[in-house]
C-alpha cells in the first residue's frame, strides 16, 4: 500500500525536505510506493536572509524570490492550500478550503512569524526588516534619515540571532557612507545581560561596537513603544528616546499549530535528536516549529532536514533508522558590506567566532545566490 | 499546586536559558511557573537578578547532577 507523506509548511525547511526525498526515493516515487505533498501558504518561496540587505538597497527583491513550484521537484503534489487543523489521532489534516489530506508520515514545518502586535505600540511606532513590507519601509525611512538616535531593539524568542548584529554594523557604515554618523546615534537593546545569546558572540561585539561608538543597553525587554513621544520602554524600567526605532519583535510559531492543541505558542514539543514530535512516531517536525532550545535559523532548519531526509528516507525503505540530529549549526556574520566572519556550534561543540575576513563576506554573498541550490536539494 | 512547565536548556549555546525563560514566560499565564533546567551555572544568578527587576517571583533553584532547575512564577 502507498505511503503517503505530508509536508506542512513550504519554506526553507519542508521545501528541503520535500526535494531530498525525491531524490532519495525515486524508485518508490516512480512505482506509486510512496506520494509526497506539500501544503504551502503561498506560491512563492523566498530568501529570507535577503531581506538584511533590503534595507540598505543592496539586493534587489527580485532575487529573493522564486515560483515555489519550480523550486519544487514535479513529483510533489504542491498545493497553496494553508493547513487548518492537524489532527494526530485521525492522522490527517484539513486545510483553509476544506480539503482532507491523510498522512502515514507527516512533517511539520509551519516555521515562525514576527508579532509586532503583541508589544503596545510597536505596530505603529517602529520599523522592522523581518518581512518584506516591513524592509521596504525601512528603507524608505533609511533613505529619509538626516540623523539623529536609532534604537535597534532585539526581543525574545527570534530567529536568526545574528541578524541584529549585522544589521547595526551595516547601518554604522550605511550612515557613515552618507555622511552621518557624526550626526546619528546608535543603541543597540538585547533582552539578557550580554550583547548576543551566543557568549563568543557578545564578546566579540563588545569591542566591535565601543569601537565604532555603538551604544548598548542589556537586560532590555521591551513592554512599549510609544509612537507619539518616540520612546521605547523596557520591562526592566528604562527607557530610551528614538528619531527611528528598528525592532526585531518577538516570534511566534503557526496559529494551526497552536489551535490544534500540538504546541504552546506554535512551537511542537520535539525530540531534540530524533526530531519526532514527542509521543508521535509519524510526526516529524523541522525548522523554526520545533521548541528545541537551539537558534531558530535557517541553517538550524537544514541541517536538521538533512537527517530528517535519511530518516524518513530509511524508515521508507529499509524500515530502520539512519542517524540523529547533532543540533548542528552554522551562521554567516556579515560585520559590515565588505567583510563576514561565521560561527558554527553544535549540542556538544561550543560556538567560536572566526576572525572577519573579505572572503567570508564574498562567500556570504555567493551563499545567497547558490542559496536555491540548498532548497533543491543539492548543496 | 501552580500549573508548572519545564523547558530543557542543558547544553543549549543558543539562545540560552534566560532567553528561553524569557520566550516561555510571554506564553505563560499569571501564576503559572516555569521551571528552566539549564547546565550554565551563571543561571543560577542571572535568573533571580533579572525576575527581580522585571518583577516576576522566583520560586528557587536546586543543584542535580550536572545541572542546575531554576523555577520561575510568572507575577504579572
Amino acid at each position: 500500500m502507498s505511503k503517503t507523506i505530508l509536508i506542512v509548511g513550504g519554506g526553507l525547511a519542508g521545501t528541503i525536505v520535500a526535494n531530498g526525498l525525491c531524490r532519495q526515493l525515486g524508485t518508490q516515487l516512480r512505482s506509486g510506493a510512496v506520494s509526497i505533498t506539500m501544503l504551502g501558504t503561498c506560491d512563492t518561496h523566498m530568501y529570507q536572509p535577503g531581506l538584511l540587505y533590503v534595507p540598505f538597497g543592496r539586493m534587489r527583491e527580485h532575487e529573493m524570490f522564486r515560483e515555489q513550484s519550480r523550486v519544487l521537484d514535479r513529483r510533489i503534489n504542491f498545493f497553496v492550500d494553508p493547513a487548518k487543523a492537524i489532527d494526530a489521532e485521525k492522522k490527517q489534516v484539513t486545510t483553509d478550503s476544506g480539503r482532507t489530506f491523510r498522512y502515514d508520515y507527516l512533517v511539520l514545518a509551519t516555521g515562525s512569524r514576527i508579532m509586532p502586535q503583541s508589544v503596545p505600540g510597536m505596530q505603529e511606532g517602529a520599523h522592522w526588516f523581518y518581512d518584506l513590507e516591513g524592509a521596504r519601509k525601512l528603507r524608505d525611512a533609511l533613505n529619509a534619515f538626516q540623523g539623529g538616535k536609532i534604537v535597534v531593539n532585539i526581543n525574545a524568542p527570534h530567529k536568526c540571532p545574528v541578524a541584529p548584529v549585522e544589521f547595526t554594523l551595516m547601518l554604522h557604515e550605511f550612515l557613515e557612507a552618507k555622511g552621518l554618523r557624526d550626526k546619528s546615534e546608535i543603541t543597540y537593546t538585547y533582552p539578557i545581560g550580554r550583547l548576543h545569546s551566543l557568549e563568543p558572540v557578545a564578546h566579540w561585539a563588545g569591542p566591535v561596537f565601543e569601537q565604532l561608538g555603538i551604544k548598548s543597553e542589556v537586560f532590555f525587554n521591551t513592554e512599549k513603544v510609544d509612537p507619539q513621544a518616540k520612546t521605547i520602554t523596557s520591562m526592566e524600567g528604562s527607557e530610551l528616546p528614538y528619531d527611528l526605532l528598528v525592532t526585531i519583535p518577538p516570534h511566534e510559531g503557526a496559529s494551526v499549530i497552536s489551535e490544534s492543541g500540538l504546541g504552546k505558542g506554535g512551537w511542537v514539543p520535539t525530540n531534540t535528536k530524533t526530531l519526532h514530535r514527542e509521543g508521535s512516531d509519524d510526526i516529524f517536525v523541522v525548522g523554526d516549529t520545533t521548541n528545541i532550545p537551539i537558534s531558530k535559523a535557517g541553517s538550524t532548519a537544514h541541517f536538521e532536514a538533512d537527517v530528517l531526509i535519511d530518516n524518513l528516507a530509511s524508515l521508507v525503505q529499509e524500515g530502520r533508522w539512519a542517524r540523529e540530529y547533532d543540533g548542528k549549526a552554522f551562521c554567516f556574520i556579515e560585520t559590515g558590506f565588505s567583510t563576514g566572519t561565521y560561527v558554527w556550534f553544535n549540542y556538544k561543540t561550543p560556538p567560536t567566532v572566526a576572525p572577519p575576513s573579505q572572503m567570508l563576506h564574498w562567500f556570504k554573498l555567493a551563499y545567497n545566490r547558490l542559496y536555491w541550490l540548498s532548497a533543491r536539494g543539492l548543496l | 499546586m501552580a500549573e508548572r512547565q519545564t523547558v530543557d536548556a542543558r547544553g543549549a549555546f543558543c539562545p540560552g536559558p534566560l532567553m528561553e525563560l524569557i520566550a516561555a514566560l510571554k506564553l505563560a499565564a499569571i501564576g503559572e511557573e516555569v521551571e528552566i533546567l539549564s547546565s550554565d551555572k551563571g543561571s543560577v544568578a542571572d535568573i533571580p537578578a533579572w525576575v527581580a527587576k522585571v518583577g516576576h517571583s522566583f520560586v528557587g533553584s536546586t543543584e542535580h547532577d550536572g545541572y542546575w532547575s531554576v523555577v520561575v512564577k510568572k507575577a504579572k
